[in-house]
């Protein structure tokens, strides 16, 4: 087990690698330079060479991207081109209101989206079970701005009971906080808990198809106690991971409930940049984003391999 | 059923935009946020211009892109997943190594970084959401060469020195058809989705042209005001992809159960 666990953790750094080299590379393809889209109009060629210069654009690309990547793990990002701030000044108090953001919605849709699906499970064909599938099958097709707006249109303009704006700042409260964040982690919540939800009910009612199970039905076991002490169990491996990739898609998704809610976060700040083509801030943003994606992935698996029997001790 | 009648729906509405369309779609038509009307079937937006008109002309833009990129997803897909199946050996080994260094990756934070070293232009931003979609395409596209490769009729091609264009485009496509058709309506629905959120954030389509992502920007602000205007659009995105996913549905029932049993 110590061995496919190390040999994923491997593949975790190199993937973190290669996404920092893709994403270093990503911004070279910049026609023209860093320097000519910096001064744009007011380029001559005596301020463009010093603008090189200064960016160390006179260098070639792979030293570039050597020291480039030797900074940022050391915590530097380098400076923002828009307002000459340091990057990652500009990023840590987003980076942390949109980790309570994601923190907020997976504490309630994780445990939501897997008892609604062992009930489903349960309670399978019932009513229950099909009005959950008929729901999840719409908030999966539905875009999440599409939710976010609706939630604004009937619980804070018709009926004001939560702000549709989550403005909140460094010195908000706590309460405050949660109350300001609550319409972008409902809606978040519902973007991710449909597909959660269905992946646990799938992988339930698949094991409940193997032979034990059939065994415990002629023991005379109720089915609660079947689903949820015999196939539960069973069904983690295939349950941790949806979750994890879940988790990494609010990662991304939490960009658009973001600008929905206009609240002040991470993927704001990397919209922004991008259409201001801020390369630093964008690369910054970018690594994290991708850093917290890839993390997750690999808990994931490791997860998945250590809830695993079979794979905790390969013959 | 209900699918593919939606599907036809929007098809209509966006082949047909200029004779169906009450209004054109740039002509201030009446007073900015003037209220659904007989006239005016989802009231004015931010200029007075006519919602539904802007609708149906939106409709090309979305559909249209998300079919061109889907388009070309599944040209490069298809073909590097096939040649990786057939071809097995060091070519496979790379192709499907690069593949997953790339699943590894969160799409949009890829696309971001793209679109802002080239900048917000439509070319650029088809071409990059094809490869990354592609990348999806050549998993499902590889997996199933590799099956109907093993095939004995696919092993009589090769003895009879058929070469691999041939064995692709004659032996394994029409055999791989079904699956890769339900394969396109997910990638279509994750590109309009896609494109659609994009031009959300601003970085997709720029005006003055419009599709459906753009527009829900456009009156996102008016929301406080209760004006339903932005919920147009939004819906028409969400009724599209839930019509093309009840077709993938049962597209995916008639693979597994054939045509007999799906209804």
């Amino acid at each position: 087990m110590i061995r496919l666990v190390a040999l994923r953790l491997l593949f975790g750094v190199l993937t973190l690698w290669a996404a920092s080299a893709m994403i270093f590379g990503g911004t070279e393809l910049l026609p023209g330079d860093l320097a000519t889209a910096v001064l744009q109009n007011s380029a001559t060629p005596e301020n463009l060479a010093e603008m090189r210069s200064k960016l160390g654009l006179d260098r070639p690309p792979l030293v570039r991207y050597g020291e480039w990547l030797g900074r940022a793990a050391h915590g530097d990002l380098g400076v923002s081109l828009s307002n000459d701030r340091d990057v990652v000044e500009e990023i840590s108090p987003r980076l942390w209101n949109t980790f309570l953001l994601a923190l907020f919605a997976a504490l309630i849709a994780v445990p939501l989206s897997i008892c609604m699906g062992v009930l489903a499970a349960i309670y399978q064909g019932g009513i229950f079970d099909r009005a959950v599938n008929v729901i999840t099958l719409l908030t999966i097709s539905v875009p999440e701005y599409l939710i976010g707006y609706i939630l604004v249109k009937y619980l804070s303009v018709q009926y004001d009971l939560f702000p549709s704006l989550a403005n909140v700042s460094a010195d908000t409260g706590f309460g405050d906080r949660l109350w300001l964040t609550f319409l972008p982690m409902v809606t978040l919540v519902l973007v991710v808990v449909a597909h959660m939800m269905r992946m646990t009910r799938a992988s339930v009612l698949s094991i409940m198809a193997s032979p034990y199970i059939e065994m415990a039905i002629l023991k005379g076991v109720s089915k609660p106690r079947i689903v949820v002490l015999h196939a539960l169990p069973n069904a983690l491996a295939p349950i941790i991971s949806v979750v994890a990739l879940n988790l990494a898609y609010l990662i991304t998704g939490v960009v658009v409930v973001e600008a929905v809610f206009v609240y002040p976060g991470l993927g704001q700040l990397m919209v922004d940049a991008v259409s201001k083509h801020d390369l630093p801030v964008v690369q910054g943003c970018g690594l994290i984003f991708a850093g917290a994606f890839i993390l997750l992935n690999m808990i994931a698996d490791v997860l998945a391999i250590m809830s695993n029997p079979r794979l905790r001790r390969p013959r | 059923m209900i699918g593919l009648l939606i599907i036809t729906v929007n098809l209509v509405g966006a082949l047909g935009a200029p004779v169906l369309a009450p209004f054109p779609e740039a002509e201030i038509v009446g007073d900015a946020w003037a209220e659904p009307s007989p006239a005016f079937w989802m009231g004015l937006d931010n200029l007075g211009r006519d919602i539904f008109s802007r609708l149906l002309f939106g409709a090309r833009m979305s559909i249209g892109l998300s079919l061109m990129i889907t388009a070309l997803s599944f040209t490069i897909g298809i073909i590097t997943g096939f040649a990786a199946a057939i071809a097995k050996g060091w070519v496979d080994t790379l192709l499907s190594r690069l593949v997953d260094l790339m699943l590894a990756m969160p799409t949009l934070i890829f696309a971001f970084v793209v679109l802002s070293a080239l900048g917000t232009d439509l070319a650029v931003m088809v071409v990059t959401l094809a490869i990354l979609d592609g990348v999806k395409v050549f998993r499902v596209a590889r997996a199933l060469a590799m099956n109907i490769s093993a095939l004995e009729y696919v092993e009589v091609a090769r003895l009879r020195g058929e070469g691999l264009w041939w064995i692709i485009t004659r032996e394994v496509l029409p055999n791989a058809m079904l699956p890769l058709i339900a394969e396109f309506g997910l990638r279509f629905t994750f590109a309009f989705l896609f494109v659609a959120a994009l031009s959300f954030l601003g970085l997709g389509v720029q005006p003055p042209a419009a599709d459906w992502g753009s527009m829900v920007r456009d009156y996102r602000d008016v929301i406080a005001l209760d004006v339903p205007a932005p919920l147009f659009p939004a819906a028409a995105i969400a009724l599209m992809t839930i019509g093309v996913n009840f077709v993938v549905d049962w597209l995916a029932q008639i693979n597994t159960r054939g045509l007999g049993d799906a209804k």
